[in-house]
C-alpha cells in the first residue's frame, strides 16, 4: 500500500518573478522533504515577487498547507509580494483559513508576566496557606485520633485491618530480610577488628544496644516510609485527582475521619510490631557471626539479655510507634494536598517519601536529646 | 448526500466481541465510506466503546475481522498494527492529553516522533492545527489549566496531527454545555468536508447525531446485533423496531 508518492518540484524566473512551480501530492510523506529543499532554495536566491505554481498539486493534505502557508511566512519575512496560483479552491479555501498573517502570539500563561515582588508574595501566601493547611491537618487528626480512642467503637476496624495487613503483614519479609542483613554486617565488620582485642563477645552488647535503641526503629521507619507512606500518598492522591475525596466531602463525611484515621491507626499499630521483627532478625544475622567465631549460641543470648535492659527496648518501641504515626500522616497529608494531573500524583509520593524520611531523622536526633535528659 | 465516492474505508466483518467472559457483540458487519461521518448508537453498556477499542486495535477481536483501508487490525502482527494506527487518530473520551506538556507540545509529539520535519516546521504545523480547532491561543497552556471542550478540542488536534484519513471520536460531545457541543458538531463537520476525513464517532447525543452523522448504526444489548441502520432522520420516523423509533424520541419504557 505504502507506494512512495513522486513529488517534485522546479523553480524558473519569470518577469523577474521567482516561481516555484510543485507537481504532486503534498502528504504526511512527501512534504518533509520538500519543505526542507524549498525552503534551502528560497533562502539562497533573491527575488522581486515570489510567484507558487500550484497547478501540479493533485492532493494536499494538512502538512500541504501548511508548507504553502509557510510560503507565505517567508515572503512576508523578506517582504516580497507573494502569488499562489492556480491552487485548487478547496485547498484555498483551507489555505484562507489561516489568515492570522500576523501569527497571534499564544496567550502566554500570566504567571510568566509576573514581576519579581509578585512572585515573591505569590510564594509567600502559597507558603502561608500550606502552613496553614499541615496546622489544620495536625489539629483535626489529633482531635480526631483522641476521640477514636475514647471511642473505640467509632473506628473503622474494618479499613484498619485491610491497611495494617498491607503495610504490615505484607512487609514482614522485607523487615526481616533487611534486618538478618544488617545485624550479620554490623557484627561482621564490627568483630574483625575486637577481635584483636580478644574482646568479640562485645559485638553483642554492640549489635543489640544499637539495633533495639536506635537501628530497628529507623529503618522500620525508614522503611515503611518508602512501602507505605508512598502507597498512601499515591491512593489518596488518585482518588484526590478523579474527585473521589469531593464526593466524601459533599456527602457530609471528613475525608480525614474516613481515609486518614484508619491509615494513622494501622501505622501507628504496625510500626512497633515491625520493629520488634527486625530487631529479632538482626539479632539472629548477630547470632550467626558469633556461632561463626566459636561462640555458643547461649553464651551470645546471656550476653544480649546482660546488656540490654528493658527501658532501652521500651525507648525503642516509643520511637517506633511514633515514626508510624508520622509517617502515615505524611502520607496521607501529600495525597489529600495532590492537586491535579498524573504528574501531580507522582510528585506527591516523592514528597511523601522524602519528608516522611527527613522528618524521621529530625525526630529521632529530638528523641535522642530527650532521653538523654530523661536518663533512659 | 454530498458522499460521492461510495469506497468502504473501514469493514467490520462477523465482528464478535467477549469482555470478561460475557459476550458483548454478537457476530456483526458494517463498513463506513471514505469521507462520511459515521456513528455508532446505542444505549449504555451495549459496547459502542469496546466496538471503538477493537477497531483502533487496542483490543483483539473475539472473532471477525476489522479492516481499515484494506489492511486487517485484528489478525496484525504488532509492527503492521502500528503502521496502521499511525494512519489514524483517536481521541479518547477524557481527553487523554499529556498533562506534564503544553497544548503545542501535545500536538507536535507524533510529528517529532514520526516525522522528519524540522523543529520550527513541526511548530508551524502544530500551531496550524491548534489553530482549525481554535485554540491557537492556548498553545502555551497546559491541560489541567484549560476547560472541558478545550480539552476535547486540543485532543482532536492532536489526534490530526499526522493528517489521518480516519478519526476516530469516543463520546467527543459528552458533558458539554450545548453552546460547545454544537461548536464542536460544527468542527467535525468543517474538518469532515474540508479535509475528507472520514470520522467514526461513538455518542448518544441526540441533537449531535442529527447535525453531524451521514449514517448511524445502532446497537442493542439485548439482541447484542445491530437493529438498525441509516440515515437518523429517516430511522427516527420510518424504523419498524418500536425501540429505535424511541431511542431517537427520547421516550421512556414504561408505557
Amino acid at each position: 500500500m505504502q507506494t512512495q508518492k513522486e513529488i517534485e518540484f522546479k523553480t524558473f524566473l519569470e518577469n523577474e518573478s521567482f516561481v516555484l512551480e510543485i507537481n504532486g501530492i503534498l502528504d504526511i510523506n512527501s512534504t518533509p522533504r520538500i519543505w526542507q529543499e524549498t525552503n534551502k532554495v528560497l533562502h539562497e536566491n533573491k527575488f522581486k515577487k515570489l510567484i507558487i505554481e500550484a497547478k501540479g498539486i493533485h492532493d494536499c493534505e494538512g502538512v500541504g498547507i501548511a508548507l504553502l502557508f509557510h510560503f507565505k511566512k517567508i515572503a512576508r519575512g523578506l517582504e516580497v509580494p507573494i502569488e499562489i496560483r492556480n491552487l485548487e479552491k478547496k485547498f484555498e479555501d483551507l489555505l484562507n483559513f489561516f489568515t492570522h498573517e500576523n501569527e497571534v502570539k499564544a496567550l502566554v500563561n500570566f504567571q510568566d508576566t509576573w514581576t519579581t515582588p509578585e512572585k515573591i508574595g505569590y510564594k509567600t501566601i502559597l507558603i502561608w496557606e500550606e502552613t496553614k493547611f499541615i496546622i489544620n491537618f495536625i489539629g483535626e487528626c489529633s482531635v480526631l485520633l483522641f476521640n477514636s480512642f475514647r471511642n473505640p467503637r467509632k473506628i473503622k476496624w474494618f479499613e484498619v485491618i485491610k491497611v495494617a495487613e498491607h503495610a504490615g503483614v505484607n512487609a514482614l519479609s522485607i523487615i526481616v530480610l533487611i534486618g538478618f542483613l544488617l545485624g550479620l554486617i554490623m557484627s561482621f565488620q564490627s568483630a574483625i577488628p575486637m577481635q584483636r582485642f580478644g574482646a568479640e563477645i562485645f559485638v553483642a552488647n554492640l549489635v543489640s544496644m544499637s539495633l533495639f535503641r536506635e537501628l530497628g526503629p529507623l529503618m522500620t521507619a525508614v522503611i515503611i516510609a518508602g512501602r507505605t507512606a508512598s502507597s498512601f500518598a499515591a491512593e489518596l492522591g488518585t482518588m484526590k485527582v478523579s474527585e473521589e475525596i469531593d464526593a466524601i466531602t459533599t456527602m457530609g463525611l471528613s475525608p480525614l475521619r474516613f481515609l486518614v484515621i484508619p491509615r494513622l491507626i494501622a501505622g501507628i499499630i504496625i510500626s512497633p510490631l515491625l520493629t520488634v521483627f527486625f530487631n529479632l532478625a538482626g539479632l539472629l544475622g548477630s547470632a550467626v557471626v558469633m556461632m561463626s567465631f566459636q561462640y555458643p549460641f547461649i553464651t551470645f543470648v546471656n550476653q544480649v539479655l546482660s546488656a540490654v535492659k528493658n527501658v532501652d527496648m521500651l525507648g525503642g518501641l516509643f520511637k517506633a510507634t511514633v515514626f508510624g504515626g508520622v509517617i502515615s500522616a505524611i502520607g496521607c497529608f501529600h495525597g489529600l494536598n495532590t492537586s491535579t494531573g498524573a504528574s501531580s500524583v507522582g510528585e506527591s509520593t516523592t514528597k511523601s517519601v522524602v519528608n516522611g524520611i527527613i522528618s524521621i531523622a529530625i525526630l529521632d536526633g529530638f528523641f535522642s536529646v530527650l532521653f538523654y535528659y530523661l536518663g533512659v | 448526500m454530498q458522499i460521492e465516492s461510495k469506497k468502504p474505508i473501514i469493514e467490520v466483518k462477523h465482528f464478535t466481541a467477549v469482555m470478561g467472559g460475557e459476550m458483548i457483540i454478537d457476530n456483526i458487519s458494517f463498513e463506513v465510506n471514505a469521507g462520511e461521518i459515521f456513528v455508532i448508537l446505542g444505549g449504555s453498556g451495549c459496547g459502542k466503546s469496546t466496538l471503538l477499542k477493537h477497531m483502533i486495535g487496542l483490543v483483539e477481536p473475539a472473532a471477525g475481522d476489522i479492516e481499515i483501508e484494506g489492511e486487517n487490525i485484528a489478525t496484525a502482527s504488532e509492527e503492521k498494527k502500528k503502521e496502521i494506527q499511525k494512519r489514524i487518530g483517536v481521541m479518547y473520551q477524557q481527553g487523554a492529553l499529556f498533562g506534564s506538556l503544553n497544548l503545542i507540545e501535545n500536538v507536535s509529539l507524533p510529528l517529532q516522533e514520526f516525522t522528519t520535519f524540522s523543529p520550527e516546521a513541526i511548530h508551524l504545523i502544530a500551531h496550524m492545527k491548534l489553530q482549525m480547532v481554535g485554540l491557537d491561543k492556548y498553545a502555551r497552556h497546559m491541560p489541567s489549566e484549560i476547560s472541558g471542550g478545550m480539552k476535547k478540542r486540543a485532543a482532536i488536534a492532536r489526534a490530526m496531527a499526522l493528517d489521518p484519513k480516519i478519526l476516530f471520536l469516543d463520546e467527543p460531545s459528552a458533558g458539554l454545555d450545548p453552546i460547545t457541543s454544537a461548536e464542536l458538531d460544527h468542527l467535525i463537520k468543517r474538518l469532515s468536508r474540508n479535509f475528507n476525513i472520514t470520522f467514526v464517532v461513538v455518542t448518544h447525543e441526540l441533537e449531535s447525531i442529527y447535525s453531524i452523522a451521514d449514517r448511524v448504526i445502532m446497537l442493542d444489548k439485548r439482541v447484542k446485533k445491530i437493529v438498525a441502520s441509516g440515515n437518523p432522520a429517516y430511522l427516527r420516523d420510518n424504523s419498524d423496531n418500536p425501540w429505535v423509533r424511541q431511542f431517537f424520541k427520547r421516550e421512556i419504557n414504561s408505557v
